[in-house]
């Protein structure tokens, strides 16, 4: 039998209960705002400022020596394009080789001590990145160069894009699996020619995340690619960046190449943005056709 | 509380109707003078994204007896407990339309706080969910603890309430102090019936209690639903037709959402009106 | 190629030749991404180790002075090399960090992942993962033309005279050395290294939130709990640790973070307890310097010397990180309950 209770019945929702409910609510609310504030003022200074300094010279000449107004940063277009190009081609391979050894033999205590190194190695400071390659690759070239601030730029791609390929190649059924070894495939064409393709829009996701973020690195390119006035489309050879000019530029006492930096970033913020968002969209879109 | 005129006729129609066929229903059931945790379900209806899960449920719950609710898996009948303390809303994307009349107010009314609906209609869930970073004790009056005002000798003596209500304090009353998390499966589960008695509900809202427990716990759990029954209006989700039999007074059978019959539970069993009825009480479907 | 290409004839012999085929072809796959996997993990030795080789110089030479000597002058002649200034101000800049991102960040979390719904919540997490995409150097740019003047003129003045009349944490807000505001200062740093460590914070913090199982969630809110009791009764409770972690992986990356903090420092060596005042850190001074050093005398292999401390503090932050989030995981998952007598004296507390 049930005793009988010893208290009468509580009220309803006390209004002290109600305000501290709402006050955590507001609070919450206001910590939204204040993190997006200054993406806010971000946003609008550079592309307020940074849209004025584009014009054609912008993307085609190199700049003008101080006192002679307008002048661009095309050799910093084309050595972020060439350091960016080689990036990719070093740290992509790279990536989906360990991503797919974690994802698809990875069992165990060794897979998982690589995973918890790639994990951690995410937090490479950039700018150690850039220390160790000087001394390793310029060190060894004598010069500063596209190929080396590359190296630098895969040091920190790299463990990006092993954890974003194990994490698309996990989502993969294993029934896709099972049906390709079924047919008689082996395994590694399973991965090859089902799994990886399978996955092939995330992939390329991760892809373009990992160079969103090379892009827009300073530090260790300042380190291994030094930076250079003119075009120089010789890749062992000291080379420009955008984000490098938009260093050095707003350190500049030359008012005039103010001007340039803020265009340097409006148009590297337009880069990363792009793809950053398409890789978000492209992501979504891969899930819902998962699940 | 002020209440719609045609709602409250249509409330009475069912109410009257209901008188008809009710007489059969065990003693205990039938004192309808006092709020007594009646629950009047008018057409609701019930969505997770764009599958509907409730179409049109109406029914009558009596105060102070114990109601099961039956069918095979995906026929809303968890959904439907869930409407019935407004815990349904909570699931990202779902959706209620209708109303529930609890004492003849209806919970969903722009007015009317969840949080007081739930505090009012308590419920256990399908697993127990003991809070695992808090004491036996501690998980019984959780829920007090929240309402405050009481002392710690004060809550230590509802908790005590509470354990005894349950049917837990003697295996429990030495360990008050050890994580909830740390008692068997059945244990954990009364100390979730406990943690929701606790708090003095009027309703216990218990969905599958016993379904993740083995047979033996099970039973003790059927034991406590009698007993509580003389005080809460009790509503059990089962998927276990002889659990249905052997513990309630109603018996709600649903099939793709919708009710298909309502009754004695003796007669819902032995004579159903309906013939899906039939097929599924006796095992021929479902 | 395949073997559903092959032959109807050719296939009743040929299965003892292509499984063997098949083994060799997955003995190579396979060994080919696990030599590439192993290659991640030596690049995380051979960092430390090529950092290592020259960077142990200054320890030799100055043995513990080098952590703790306030004097830094790579001139000729003169050398002398002390990391204090740097490490100094790589830890009150990550410091300040901190203390402001973290509440915000797990402010946000928790509006993610408890309180909006629908596409306004949406719309803020897309927005906080855009803050993440912003490049560091662009920060640096709004830092110096933007929120430093305003720093300068507006917003320390005004802390100087309030906060900075408070007793305990007044000094902290004093006018600077030079007796104004002007000019790169601590502060400024570590306000923009916490909006820039907030995204990863919350991302994380999150991650954590997310592993409260919902029946916790639906346990408290039946009991009749306001959406803030739920928050502290089933959500708090399982992600402190994982909250911890999230903030130490902050505070790996704020201590790492280059440019937008040598913009913005002052990249002054001075140590002052007042906030305004400029000052530096470590991977400032790597930046600013390591181009124009001399590989012969030990102003490089000094410079290489911090680059080992800072990954080595940073890598360390980033591994107790991961623990701490797998522990509150594993927490909630039923993994070893926390001794009872630690919970009597929470529930005492409480």
């Amino acid at each position: 039998m049930i005793p009988a209770a010893g208290v009468v019945r509580s009220p309803g929702v006390s209004r002290a209960r109600r305000i501290r409910d709402r006050a955590f609510t507001a609070g919450v609310w206001a910590c939204g705002a204040i993190a997006l504030l200054p993406l806010m003022l971000i946003f609008a200074f550079v592309i307020g400022k940074g849209a004025a300094a584009l014009n054609l010279d912008f993307f085609t000449k190199e700049p003008n020596p101080p006192g002679v107004p307008g002048g661009g940063i095309v050799q910093a277009f084309i050595g972020t394009g060439m350091i960016m190009g080689l990036a990719i081609a070093f740290s992509v391979p790279l990536g989906l080789l360990t991503g797919i050894y974690l994802a698809e033999y990875g069992r165990g205590r060794t897979a998982g001590f690589v995973r918890f190194i790639a994990e951690i190695l995410l937090s490479t400071p950039s700018i150690v990145a850039g220390a160790f390659v000087w001394a390793v690759v310029v060190v060894a070239m004598g010069t500063f160069s596209a190929i080396a601030a590359s190296i630098a730029l895969t040091v920190l791609m790299w463990p990006i894009l092993t954890r974003a390929t194990e994490e698309i190649l996990r989502l993969v059924p294993d029934d896709l699996r099972e049906a390709g070894l079924a047919l008689g495939l082996a395994r590694w064409r399973v991965i090859l020619r089902v799994v990886v393709p399978t996955a092939g829009s995330g992939i390329f996701t991760a892809i373009m995340l990992a160079v969103a973020r090379g892009m827009g690195e300073t530090a260790p390119i300042l380190l291994t690619a030094l930076g250079n006035d003119f075009v120089n489309t010789n890749p062992g050879a000291p080379t420009d960046a955008v984000p490098l000019r938009i260093y050095f530029y707003a350190g500049s006492p030359v008012v005039q190449f103010h001007a340039l930096a803020w265009g340097g970033a409006i148009t590297l913020l337009a880069a990363v943005l792009v793809l950053s968002i398409t890789a978000r969209v492209l992501s979504h879109r891969q899930l819902k056709r998962v699940h | 509380m002020e209440r719609d005129g045609s709602m409250t006729d249509s409330v009475v129609m069912r109410a009257s109707d209901l008188e008809n066929w009710s007489t059969g229903a065990p003693d205990g059931a039938r004192v309808r003078n006092a709020p007594a945790g009646d629950i009047e379900v008018v057409d609701l209806n019930a969505w997770f994204g764009n599958h509907r899960a409730l179409r049109d449920v109406n029914l009558s719950i009596n105060g102070r007896a114990v109601t099961a609710i039956i069918g095979p898996s995906g026929c809303g009948k968890s959904t439907l407990v869930r409407c019935l303390n407004r815990m349904h809303e909570e699931v990202r994307g779902a959706r209620v339309e209708g109303k529930v009349l609890f004492d003849g107010r209806d919970i969903y009314a722009p007015d009317v706080d969840p949080v007081e609906i739930r505090r009012r209609i308590g419920m256990v869930f399908q697993r127990p969910n003991p809070f695992p970073t808090m004491s036996v004790l501690d998980n019984a009056v959780a829920g007090l603890k929240l309402v405050g005002g009481l002392s710690r000798s004060e809550l230590r003596e509802r908790g005590e309430w509470a354990l005894r209500a349950a049917g837990l304090w003697e295996e429990v009353k030495d360990r008050l102090h050890e994580p909830g998390a740390r008692l068997s499966g059945g244990q954990q589960q009364r100390l979730c019936i406990a943690r929701a008695l606790a708090v003095e509900p009027e309703v216990l809202l218990m969905d599958e209690p016993a379904s993740a427990l083995d047979p033996a716990s099970t039973l003790r759990i059927e034991e406590l639903v009698q007993e509580l029954k003389e005080r809460y209006t009790v509503v059990i989700v089962t998927h276990n037709m002889q659990q249905a039999a052997r513990v309630s007074d109603w018996t709600l059978f649903m099939l793709y959402g919708e009710v298909v019959e309502f009754g004695p539970t003796s007669k819902l069993f032995t004579r159903p009106d309906d013939q899906r009825t039939e097929d599924y009480v006796t095992g021929r479907f479902g | 190629m395949g073997a559903s290409d092959a032959p109807i004839v050719e296939k009743a012999g040929a299965p003892a030749r292509r499984r063997g085929r098949t083994r060799v072809g997955d003995a190579v796959f396979k060994g080919m991404t696990r030599i590439v996997a192993f290659g991640l993990v030596m690049l995380l030795v051979l960092m430390i180790g090529v950092l290592a080789a020259d960077g142990v110089r200054p320890f030799r030479e100055f043995g513990w002075r080098f952590l703790i000597g306030r004097n830094w002058n790579p001139v000729a002649g003169r050398q002398s090399f002390g990391a204090l200034p740097f490490i100094y101000g790589t830890v009150v800049t990550s410091t300040i960090a901190i203390v402001l991102a973290v509440p915000v960040a797990v402010g946000l979390a928790l509006l993610l992942n408890e309180v909006a719904r629908g596409w306004l919540a949406n719309i803020v997490a897309v927005l906080v993962d855009l803050l993440a995409a912003i490049p560091s150097v662009v920060f640096g740019l709004w830092g110096v033309f933007v929120l430093q003047p305003a720093m300068d003129r507006t917003i320390e003045p005004f802390l100087a005279n309030t906060v900075g009349k408070v007793p305990l944490v007044g000094p902290l807000f004093r006018a600077n050395v030079s007796g104004g505001f002007q000019g790169g200062d601590v502060f400024t740093a570590g306000v923009i290294l916490a909006v820039m460590i907030v995204p990863i914070v919350t991302a994380v913090g999150r991650e954590v939130v997310s592993t409260v199982p919902r029946d916790l969630r639906e346990a408290a809110l039946a009991l009749g709990s306001t959406r803030f009791e739920m928050v502290r009764m089933a959500v708090l409770p399982y992600s402190r640790s994982g909250i911890v972690g999230a903030s130490m992986l902050g505070l790996g990356r704020a201590l790492g973070e280059t440019i937008a903090v040598a913009m913005v420092v002052g990249n002054s060596l001075g140590i002052h307890v007042s906030l305004f005042n400029g000052g530096y850190t470590i991977p400032a001074v790597i930046a600013n310097e390591f181009r124009e050093a001399s590989s012969e005398g030990l102003h490089k292999a000094s410079l290489l010397a911090l680059a080992l401390i800072l990954i080595a503090i940073a890598l360390m932050f980033a591994a107790l990180s991961r623990l701490l989030v797998r522990r509150s995981a594993a927490l909630v998952s039923g993994g070893p309950a926390p001794p009872a007598t630690e919970l009597a004296r929470l529930e005492g507390a409480a």
